[in-house]
C-alpha cells in the first residue's frame, strides 16, 4: 500500500477493519477493563501508543530482521514499550492502573499488535505503518469507549464518575430507578459487544458471514 | 490436599479464564467452529500453562520479585526487579513453549499431530501470560506454596479447556438454527459465551473448607 491512500489506512479500523468487531483481535482487553469509563480511556490510550510505537520501530528495522526469529524480535520490542507504559501509568495515574491490574501486562499479548507487525508493518513504509498502527488502536479504543459508556451509564448511573441519572430517581431516595447490577458483571461485557457486532453487520452488509 | 482441591476447583469454576477474565479469547473464537479442533487446542493449553505458571512462578520468588536474589548474596537483597518481570515471562513462555514442541514431536509424534499446529499460537494466547501475572499478582496473599500454584495452573487450563469444548458443542449444533444474518457468526458467539458465563456465575460462593 502505498502513502498516496494513507487516508484509507487511517479510516479502514473504524469501519470495515476494526480490530475489535470485525478481526476479533484483542477481545480479552476489551471486555474487561470497560465497567467504568475511566480505565478504558486509559487502555485505549495505552494501546494506540504500544500498537503506533512497535509498527514504527519494526518497520524501521523490516529490512534487517531475519524471518525465523522475527516473532521474538517483535515480542521483546512490544515487551519493552508496554514495560514503559507500565511504569508511566504507575506514576502518573496510580489508582487507573491498580484498577486495571493485570490487562496492562497483557497488552503484549493482545493480538492486535502482533497482528498489525505481521500484516502492515513488516511491508511497508514506517511512516504509514505508524498511521496504521495509531488508527488500529484508536478503532480498538473506539469499541471499549462505547461499551464501557454504556456499562457505566446503565450499571452506575455515573459517567467518568459524576452521576447522571438524578438522585431524587433512586428507589432508596423514595424514586422509581434502580442500578441494573448484572451490567457491571462480566457476562454483560460479552453480550453488549454481541449487540455492537449484530448493529454493526446490519449497517455495513460486506460483512456479514457467507 | 484440601487446600490443593479448593483452589483447584475454583479455577475452574468461578475464576474461569474465559467467562470471569475474558482471557483467551482470541484463539477462544477462533477455534471454536469444531469440537475436535477445540479439543486438542484444550489439551495445548492445558499443558503449556501446567508447565509455564510453575516455571515463572519459581523466577518469580527467586529472581524477579523486591530482595528476592538475597539467596545469591546478602548485598543483592535490596534489588527489586520487578518492572522486568513482562519481559521475562513472555520470553520463558516463548521458549517453553518452543522446548515443549520439539519434545512432543520427538516423544510423542501421535501427540503432535493432534496438537502440532495449535502449539506456536499459544505462545501469544493471553490466557497462559494472564495466569502468570495472576499468579505473580495473588502469591503470598492468596497462594501461598508450590502446591497452590500448581493447583491454579492446573485448574486455569482445565477450566478454559471445558469453555472451549462447551463453545465448539453448541456452535456445531447452531448450525441447524435459524440466526438473524448480521448476527451469525461473531455475534451470536459472543451472546452464548455471555449466557454460558452466566450459567457459570452460578457456581460463585463454592468453597470447600473456610
Amino acid at each position: 500500500m502505498s502513502s498516496n491512500n494513507g487516508l484509507k489506512v487511517f479510516t479502514t479500523p473504524f469501519n470495515n477493519g476494526n480490530p475489535v468487531t470485525v478481526l476479533v483481535l484483542g477481545v480479552c482487553s476489551a471486555l474487561a477493563v470497560t465497567v467504568k469509563l475511566q480505565p478504558a480511556i486509559v487502555m485505549a490510550l495505552s494501546v494506540t501508543v504500544v500498537t503506533g510505537f512497535s509498527n514504527l520501530i519494526i518497520s524501521f528495522m523490516r529490512n534487517t530482521i531475519p524471518n525465523s526469529i522475527r516473532i521474538i524480535v517483535q515480542l521483546l520490542v512490544i515487551a519493552a514499550l508496554v514495560i514503559l507504559v507500565n511504569e508511566v501509568l504507575k506514576a502518573y495515574v496510580y489508582d487507573v492502573s491498580k484498577q486495571l491490574s493485570v490487562y496492562v501486562g497483557l497488552i503484549i499479548t493482545n493480538c492486535i499488535l502482533m497482528g498489525r507487525l505481521e500484516a502492515f508493518a513488516l511491508g511497508n513504509k514506517p511512516i504509514p505503518s505508524f498511521v496504521d498502527g495509531i488508527a488500529n488502536g484508536m478503532g480498538y479504543g473506539m469499541i471499549l469507549i462505547i461499551v464501557a459508556f454504556i456499562r457505566e451509564l446503565l450499571g452506575s448511573g455515573t459517567l467518568f464518575g459524576m452521576q447522571i441519572i438524578p438522585e431524587s430517581w433512586y428507589a432508596a431516595n423514595g424514586g422509581f430507578y434502580l442500578n441494573n447490577g448484572l451490567i457491571i458483571l462480566p457476562p454483560m461485557a460479552l453480550i453488549i459487544l454481541g449487540c455492537i457486532i449484530w448493529v454493526h453487520r446490519s449497517i455495513n452488509k460486506d460483512l456479514q458471514d457467507k | 490436599m484440601e487446600n490443593f482441591i479448593n483452589i483447584f476447583v475454583q479455577s475452574i469454576f468461578i475464576d474461569n479464564m474465559i467467562f470471569a477474565y475474558f482471557l483467551g479469547m482470541c484463539s477462544y473464537l477462533a477455534v471454536s467452529k469444531s469440537v475436535k479442533t477445540a479439543n486438542g487446542l484444550g489439551i495445548a493449553v492445558t499443558f503449556v500453562l501446567f508447565i509455564t505458571v510453575p516455571v515463572n512462578y519459581l523466577l518469580n520468588e527467586f529472581v524477579l520479585s523486591e530482595g528476592a536474589l538475597a539467596w545469591a548474596s546478602r548485598s543483592l537483597g535490596g534489588i527489586d526487579l520487578g518492572f522486568l518481570s513482562f519481559i521475562v515471562f513472555i520470553a520463558i513462555i516463548a521458549w517453553i513453549v518452543q522446548v515443549v514442541e520439539m519434545v512432543v514431536e520427538k516423544f510423542a509424534p501421535a501427540l503432535y499431530n493432534q496438537l502440532g499446529i495449535f502449539l506456536p499460537l499459544i505462545a501469544v494466547n493471553c490466557a497462559i501470560m494472564g495466569a502468570s501475572l495472576f499468579m505473580q499478582q495473588r502469591v503470598g496473599d492468596v497462594y501461598h506454596n508450590f502446591s497452590d500454584i500448581l493447583a491454579f495452573a492446573l485448574g486455569s487450563g482445565i477450566g478454559w479447556w471445558l469453555a472451549i469444548v462447551g463453545i465448539a458443542a453448541i456452535r456445531e449444533k447452531m448450525k441447524y438454527s435459524n440466526v438473524p444474518k448480521p448476527l451469525q457468526g461473531l455475534g451470536i458467539s459472543f451472546m452464548i459465551t455471555g449466557l454460558m458465563a452466566i450459567a457459570f456465575m452460578s457456581f460463585m460462593g463454592i468453597k470447600l473448607i473456610n
